[in-house]
């Protein structure tokens, strides 16, 4: 009973001010005085009509699959070679892959940037971009395939490598599939982090450009801007429930592995998070 | 379970040493990247104006870069213009760093740090004809003229405003004492909004020039030790009230309309904003038509064009745009300061705003402080001011 | 020969896996190639590069980077009180939302762990990541909008005669809090996940009270996965500064070291090297207790 007032209480924490974002977006005044005045669906049509934003959201779709499939290769690579091989410096593989996310943004930012224009003489660009957001996604790839390949024993590959596959055959039918799910669900967990990063990408991109969290940045303070970035937020959440529930269906999969840990739990890796 | 073999922590150390000694590597080869090389070498203004290239990257404060004259000016030269607002001098100062913008409006204290970073290339002003036309107090000023060379067109200049909501602040303040009285500020504890930067040292300086005069403070940017550490004091102490300190514009509108502040620093783009949502604002100079007591300091700005950049063409076109009689008076207005051009007076919706802000009075512009960098060389044949580093590193312990 | 037949209509992939056949070096090699290059070389290089510069010192004016070899930056970092106090300030939030975030997760996270239903587990999964999904500057001036003189908190409280706490330190808690929530309660979910309900029902056969179950059971096993959620909610809370900038006039590391980044980046390198010998040792400490195999 306590436990069921405790978890009402934290949910009411997470979404009250989400259900301000709601009320907000659909406020007749500009200004965020409460209680609204108000209600009207004008801000979303503005929002649709609005270039700038239009071109930030393609902007972070584009840096954000670019960012995610090179989070995919360098991260199951990685989980790979830690998972199945033994070597010196195995363990701080796990250290140096999630350094990107643990050190601050604006260190990570400034690191990268500076790299680019002042050593490599890169100008920044949406290539900047991409480069900076993979460089911390990998660590969410990576903790998914490792976790999965931990719990898929390894005794299948052999007894592929048995049956005569050799090596890419041994992976393409029987380690990728086991993983496969783990993957995709790293891969939307990468999308999310690098579609909402705001710091690195502050750091790393051209004059010309602006990904979608640049966008509401440069808006948020704009009176006649705000009430449209309340309603790109709402959009945003809406579109994302679909690869939220799929991550979630796909990293509980569990075709084929022997199951760890009694009481039928759902292993989800979707829970191996940024 | 785990079954590791080896000690998890030495790898670690392992990537940490080495870190450190590709760190040591490059310090001891006197660093591997490039620098820019100090202003001055194969700087060269612009002979003649080409075609424009289609596109333009500035950087401004916010109100410069407006659509009202913009638009006229993208159909006409074709150059499509791309703004970049900057709360600070410090942010202006970083980007044009990037070399990725075409032209920046500088405020005094940023112009002479990009002349000596070497950001900046000289403008050639005959290249811009209605320069002519442009008040002469503005012209060859220190801070955009450097060793005898033209470095902008001037923009515009104004002072920054006390600024009070009306129904919570009585009386009328008509000094700053309102901010850094101790025993006036406390009536307002958690309700003043302070401008977020070094420069604001210089209120400081300004407000102890008038009511401490024994300290002997001529210019609030040339302060020596003891100068100095008397306006820190000052601002420490008026920190303790302080309800937010500022540097995006529109921060500043939404606090004070939501009431989170009731009086502070500011510049008449706000006013003109709160007053136009209703809110019952009261400014000076703005609508009281005089500077504080102690005076004010402000801004005489100048667009500056990069070194290096990529669409000259344009940016030539935009610094003539900007000061051309129509353009002036229309940024002039919108933002709420002196035009720097003489016939943009003609051409101003209310007749008498040059008047109003005294864009033709050069004894008016004697009082207010323009942003000037702090440096070491005092003016007066001495090399003991604090200079701009002391500054940035003073407001950091100032704010706590 | 039948076996040369067989030989050469080997595909150029079974070839190349021939080559690596037993040849675990190169296993190893090839598959740690790309991604040791791109963090060590490419991420740890750019590091090096930047903090190098924590030696170095800016000529006043110009703001060039002056290459010659002082401390001057690390006695102004000991020596100026005010330093000490943004550090401490940052690193005392960081903990208290880490403990916060830990105290309100648990119950979410073990409700969804061993009391949900399918559906629910599913539900509320989908629940507490949706709101990883709006945008991180909107969430924070949501908050802003909720404290400020104005704002909801206020007019929710004020009829009863009490106050929100408007912007501040107190702000910044509640809002670091708020965002980082989601990354505590989703580890501690998995970790809870992998306790065997057997191991639960013995505890009770034993007779033991649900408090002492917990206290003797579930936490100890359960711990390496809040160690696990703790490094997001201390690393992120460590190193941001636009919600200290956005509801309170607080500096954090992160205040500081953006406010110098433009015109001293050495003194900013060497501001940056607190957070970051600060994170190595907590993530150094999280690695003893158990948290990589849960993070």
């Amino acid at each position: 009973m306590m436990l069921r007032v405790a978890v009402a209480v934290g949910l009411a924490f997470i979404y009250i001010p989400l259900i301000v974002i709601v009320i907000y977006a659909f406020n007749s005044s500009k200004i965020l005085e409460w209680p609204p005045p108000g209600f009207t669906t004008h801000w979303f049509s503005q929002a649709f009509k609005d270039e700038a934003a239009r071109e930030a959201f393609f902007t972070s779709i584009k840096a954000g699959i670019a960012a995610t499939a090179i989070a995919l290769v360098l991260g199951t690579l990685a989980s790979l070679a830690v998972a199945r091989q033994r070597f010196f410096g195995r363990e701080t593989i796990s250290f140096l892959v999630i350094l990107p996310i643990a050190l601050p943004g604006i260190v990570t930012g400034v690191a990268i940037s500076n790299t680019f224009t002042q050593v490599l003489d890169v100008p920044l660009s949406l290539f900047t971009v991409i480069v900076g957001h993979a460089t911390f996604c990998i660590v969410v790839v990576y903790n998914n395939a490792v976790a999965r390949l931990r719990r898929l024993s390894g005794s299948f590959e052999e007894a592929s490598a048995d049956l005569g596959a050799h090596t890419w055959q041994t992976f393409r039918y029987v380690t990728f599939p086991g993983m496969k799910s783990a993957l995709i669900a790293g891969a939307l967990l990468a999308f999310a982090l690098s579609f909402d990063e705001i710091i690195v990408t502050n750091f790393t991109i051209g004059a010309g450009e602006q990904t979608l969290p640049i966008w509401i940045f440069s808006n948020l303070f704009r009176p006649h801007e705000l009430p449209i970035v309340n309603a790109v937020a709402v959009v945003m959440v809406l579109i994302s429930i679909i690869p939220v529930y799929l991550a979630h269906r796909l990293g509980g999969e569990d075709a084929g592995a022997p199951g760890r840990g009694g009481g039928g739990g759902v292993e989800t890796e979707a829970t191996a998070v940024p | 379970m785990r079954s590791r073999r080896g000690n998890p922590a030495r790898a670690a150390w392992l990537v940490l040493a080495g870190l450190v000694v590709v760190m040591l590597a490059i310090a001891g080869c006197g660093g591997g990247g490039s620098d820019t090389t100090g202003g001055g070498s194969s700087d060269e203004a612009l002979q003649k104006v080409g075609k424009g290239e289609g596109q333009l990257n500035l950087i401004s404060w916010a109100g410069y870069v407006e659509p009202e004259w913009t638009k006229p000016f993208e159909q006409e030269t074709g150059c499509k213009v791309s703004d970049k607002e900057a709360g600070t001098s410090d942010e202006m100062v970083e980007l044009m760093k990037t070399g990725q913008y075409d032209g920046v409006s500088a405020s005094g204290n940023a112009t002479a740090r990009m002349v000596a970073a070497g950001t900046v290339a000289p403008v050639n002003t005959d290249l811009v004809p209605n320069y002519k036309t442009v008040f002469s107090d503005l012209k060859d000023q220190p801070y955009n003229t450097f060793e005898g060379v033209n470095y902008g067109i001037p923009h515009g200049r104004g002072a920054n405003l006390l600024m009070w909501n009306k129904d919570d602040v009585k009386p009328a303040p008509d000094s700053w004492d309102v901010m850094f009285d101790p025993k006036m500020a406390a009536k307002y504890k958690g309700k003043i909004s302070v401008y977020d930067e070094s420069s604001y040292i210089a209120d400081a300086a300004m407000y102890l020039k008038f009511h401490q005069p024994d300290l002997g403070i001529e210019n609030p940017y040339e302060l020596n030790e003891e100068q100095f550490n008397a306006a820190i004091d000052l601002l420490k102490e008026q920190q303790a009230n302080v309800g937010e300190y500022w540097s995006e514009a529109a921060k500043q509108i939404s606090a004070f309309a939501g009431g989170d502040v009731t009086v502070g620093t500011t510049w008449q783009y706000q006013y003109f904003a709160l007053k136009e949502e209703g809110a019952p604002m009261e400014a000076s100079p703005a609508s009281q038509g005089f500077l504080p007591k102690e005076g004010a300091t402000g801004w005489s700005d100048t667009w500056m064009i990069a070194k290096d950049a990529k669409h000259p063409n344009c940016m030539y076109e935009w610094m003539n745009w900007i000061i051309s009689p129509k353009a002036n008076a229309e940024v002039a207005e919108y933002f709420g300061e002196a035009p720097a051009q003489e016939l943009a007076c003609k051409e101003t919706k209310n007749p008498n705003f040059c008047k109003e802000y005294h864009a033709e009075e050069p004894d008016f512009w004697k009082r207010v402080y323009y942003w000037e960098t702090p440096l070491a060389d005092c003016g007066n044949g001495e090399e003991n001011c604090m200079d701009y580093n002391d500054w940035v590193k003073a407001w950091t312990s100032i704010k706590g | 020969m039948a076996s040369e037949a067989v030989l050469r209509r080997r595909s150029a992939g079974h070839r190349l896996a021939g080559l690596f056949h037993g040849r675990r070096r190169l296993q190893i090699g090839a598959l740690l190639a790309g991604p040791i290059g791109w963090l060590v070389i490419g991420y740890l290089g750019s590091l090096a590069l930047l903090l190098v510069a924590a030696f170095w010192s800016v000529d006043p004016l110009s703001g060039l980077t002056v290459k010659e070899f002082t401390l001057e930056n690390f006695e102004a970092l000991f020596n100026e009180p005010v330093y000490r106090t943004i550090v401490w300030r940052t690193i005392r939030t960081a903990l208290l939302v880490t403990l916060t975030d830990a105290i309100i997760a648990f119950p979410i996270a073990f409700y969804m762990a061993k009391v949900a239903s399918r559906r629910g587990k599913a539900l509320l999964v989908v629940g507490i990541l949706l709101p990883l999904w709006s945008s991180y500057l909107v969430k924070v001036y949501a908050w802003r909008t909720l404290l400020s003189a104005g704002g909801a908190i206020n007019w929710a409280l004020e009829p009863i005669g009490l106050h929100g706490p408007g912007y501040g330190t107190t702000a910044v808690w509640l809002v670091f809090s708020y965002l980082w929530l989601p990354y505590m309660i989703l580890p501690i979910y998995a970790g809870l996940e992998r306790i065997p309900n057997s191991l639960i029902s013995a505890s009770e056969d034993l007779g033991a009270s649900p408090f002492t179950t917990f206290r003797r059971v579930i936490l100890p096993l359960s711990f390496p996965a809040v160690v696990a959620g703790s490094i997001f909610t201390f690393s992120l809370t460590l190193g941001d500064y636009i919600t200290p900038r956005l509801v309170s006039n607080d500096q954090f590391i992160g205040n500081v070291i953006f406010s110098n980044i433009a015109n001293n980046q050495p003194f900013a390198a060497a501001l940056a090297m607190v957070p970051i010998v600060v994170m190595i040792a907590y993530l150094l400490v999280a690695r003893k207790l158990g948290a990589f195999e849960h993070v």
